[in-house]
């Protein structure tokens, strides 16, 4: 699991270009499917058939948020916008990558007083002394991500950048590795594009694959860090959340029902998430079509959209048990 | 010129009859089928030689409507009482001229006079709270024999210049414009090219629009805010007048589809057209409804630069429109022989 995370978090795949990382995890998982396929927005389908007649589709995003230049100014520096939700007052110092190896600094002009700090007063230095240079490199339109790879913290925690969603791809390939040769039902293990900017990917991708249920494998805030920011009773290192709702989604309670009668007769651990803030790929998976009854499957994840976010490799293992125990279900 | 005569019609979102109207008699005069649908968006559908079938492929989109005012509430002095419709400049809108309504009746947007504004109440930015529509009623009744709650009104404006063209809504009637243009020029390649209602308030017509149509690439033609003025610095202009149609990276309801990206570009170099990419990247386009509907289309936005966008007058360059023209032609005719998938 580190290791395939390791090469996950490591890819580049900002939002609307997802390319390295769908690259990465289809040629991971060629081996372990019956059917592959890439839609028109980008979506990777991995589809497994089985024997029941209900069909699941189970989405985790590729994307993570990254930045992207709107502007090269005569001293080769670059201006730039945020892709997702990038946190303006954490920039300043990072250093970031773009697809084609290029290493920039953020660095900050200087603030008449703090309030100020806006994206408008940052820029990305790739050392370049020119326009002409830049453009060598980078051009406008283009997107870099933080350069931040996976390191241990601890014996069970790591940090990289883009855990935010790499976990849940994580998770879902190796369930596929470990899924019987005839799963209880048909299975679309979907790596969706875009959800960082609006879940733009599993809107389309659930339309045209019209499941039955629809289950999100996402990682989600913890409330277990001094002073957080909400009441969450979700933390690192207790297990997988079944989410309860967020302000994308309620999830069924047939659903989430079925999660934690799944959980408690095969002894996983198991927290419950009320999320006030924050959206995932079920909030518009369920809203496809006719109404799609779905639910989340969540990974507890400290400093989210930073560019050192933080797992318990033992939640991930434990999510992707749950995760293969819960398709084996009956989904009436 | 479309551009000019388009400009001068009122069409705020939800009310584009006449807009609708204006380009239906278009296409009647060239002899150009068309049909509508329920929400109101007009579509005129284009078969190539040799190719029936394929016209819903290409879908080509345009809004017909503007930002503009509805009547909320008459007060009994007869002063008109307004809400805005889409994101007008509030800023803009005191002591301008305005049509009402079916009957035309004009008015003028009016506040209280700046001799009797206290210190304080200048220093304050106007709030539609407190502005009105004064159309010369000198009570309620008199007021409601020329118009009633519901009506909408348009900035009233004489579109001017020839290279440098001035008048309200050039958002998005330059965009009907170059439409209407590529229709008359009777193209031999198939797409549809959709004159859609209220994308002002929501992309609403161009949801319905690419839900009716399926097609497989949508591109949607625009007219984008510019920025080039003083007081902004360099590194904040969104685009300049003068340096060719807009390529949208990036806004807050798309990422342009790369494959629609890299074909914009190709063409427009192979044809020699300027162009230039837009880099602000906030606000919303049709695009960010036509890419996610159904099953997902690949969907780009190419705009011509205005300044002074969704106040009551704005700016742009007829250079700027006819190198649009070009693009959009290269860009039927290159997907009509290759698709745009591959």
């Amino acid at each position: 699991m580190k290791e395939l995370l390791t090469r996950l978090c490591g890819a580049f795949g900002p939002a609307g270009a997802e390319g390295p990382v769908r690259d990465m995890i289809k040629e991971e998982t060629a081996p372990y499917s019956d059917e592959q396929a890439v839609d028109n927005l980008g979506n990777l389908v991995i589809t497994r058939s089985g024997s029941g007649d209900k069909t699941i589709l189970v989405a985790a995003h590729m994307d993570e948020i990254g930045l992207m230049v709107t502007y090269i100014d005569e001293n080769g520096f670059l201006r730039f916008t945020n892709v997702g939700g990038v946190f303006t007052k954490l920039l300043t110092g990072k250093r970031v990558v773009f697809q084609n190896g290029a290493v920039g600094v953020i660095g900050q002009e200087k603030l008449k007083d703090s309030g100020e700090l806006d994206l408008s007063k940052l820029y990305i230095d790739i050392g370049a002394a020119s326009r002409d240079e830049a453009r060598k490199k980078v051009n406008i339109g283009d997107m870099a991500v933080f350069y931040s790879p996976l390191g241990m913290s601890g014996e069970n925690r790591v940090t990289a950048k883009a855990l935010d969603n790499r976990t849940g791809c994580a998770v879902l390939v190796e369930a596929l590795k470990k899924m019987p040769s005839e799963p209880a039902h048909r299975i679309h293990f979907v790596f969706t594009v875009q959800e960082e900017v609006g879940l733009r990917g599993a809107r389309p991708a659930s339309y045209h694959l019209k499941p039955d249920y629809g289950l999100g494998v996402d990682v989600t805030r913890v409330g277990d860090t001094p002073e957080p920011e909400y009441k969450l009773d979700v933390s690192l290192g207790k297990g997988p959340a079944v989410k309860i709702k967020d302000t994308s989604i309620i999830c069924h309670p047939r659903v989430t029902s079925l999660m934690i009668q799944t959980a408690e007769n095969n002894k996983i651990p198991y927290q419950l998430e009320v999320l006030e803030r924050g959206g995932t790929d079920a909030g518009a998976i369920h809203l496809s079509r006719e109404g799609i009854p779905s639910g989340v499957l969540s990974i507890p994840c400290r400093y989210i959209h930073t560019p050192a976010e933080m797992v318990d490799l033992e939640d991930l293992d434990n999510a992707v048990l749950f995760l293969l125990r819960l398709l084996e279900e009956k989904w009436e | 010129m479309f551009i000019k005569e388009l400009s001068k019609i009122s069409g705020v979102s939800g009310d584009e009859s006449r807009v609708r109207n204006y380009i239906k008699e278009k296409l009647s005069a060239w002899g150009i089928e068309y049909y509508t649908d329920s929400i109101g968006n007009l579509y005129a559908p284009c078969k190539g030689s040799g190719s029936e079938g394929r016209e819903t492929d290409l879908m080509l989109s345009a809004h017909m409507d503007e930002v503009g005012l509805l009547v909320a509430s008459i007060e009994k002095s007869g002063h008109l009482r307004f809400y805005t419709v889409g994101g007008v400049d509030r800023q803009a809108l005191v002591s301008k001229p305005v049509t009402i309504g079916s009957n035309e009746v004009k008015g003028v947007i009016g506040a209280k006079a700046v001799h009797l504004q206290k210190e304080e109440e200048r220093k304050k930015e106007l709030k539609t709270e407190n502005l009105y529509i004064d159309i010369g009623a000198g009570s309620k009744e008199e007021a409601e024999k020329s118009v009633k709650v519901g009506d909408y009104a348009a900035f009233l404006v004489e579109p001017s210049g020839e290279e440098l063209i001035t008048g309200k809504a050039m958002d998005n009637r330059a965009g009907c414009a170059a439409l209407l243009e590529i229709l008359r020029r009777d193209l031999p390649y198939s797409f549809t090219a959709v004159f859609t209602v209220q994308e002002e308030v929501g992309c609403r017509g161009g949801t319905v629009a690419s839900y009716r149509l399926n097609p497989r690439a949508a591109l949607v033609v625009e007219t984008t805010g510019s920025f080039d003025t003083p007081e902004v610095e360099e590194k904040e202009y969104s685009t300049c007048l003068g340096k060719g149609p807009a390529l949208t990276l990036m806004d807050g309801s798309v990422i342009t589809h790369p494959r629609v990206l890299e074909r914009l570009i190709s063409v427009a170099e192979e044809l020699g057209v300027p162009y230039q990419f837009r880099r602000y990247t906030g606000s919303f386009t049709e695009a960010g409804v036509t890419s996610f509907s159904r099953e997902g289309v690949l969907s780009g936005v190419v705009s011509t630069p205005c300044r002074y966008i969704h106040s009551s007058t704005s700016m742009l360059r007829r250079s700027d429109w006819e190198h649009l023209v070009e693009l959009l032609g290269g860009f039927i005719r290159s997907v009509h022989e290759k698709g745009v998938a591959d």
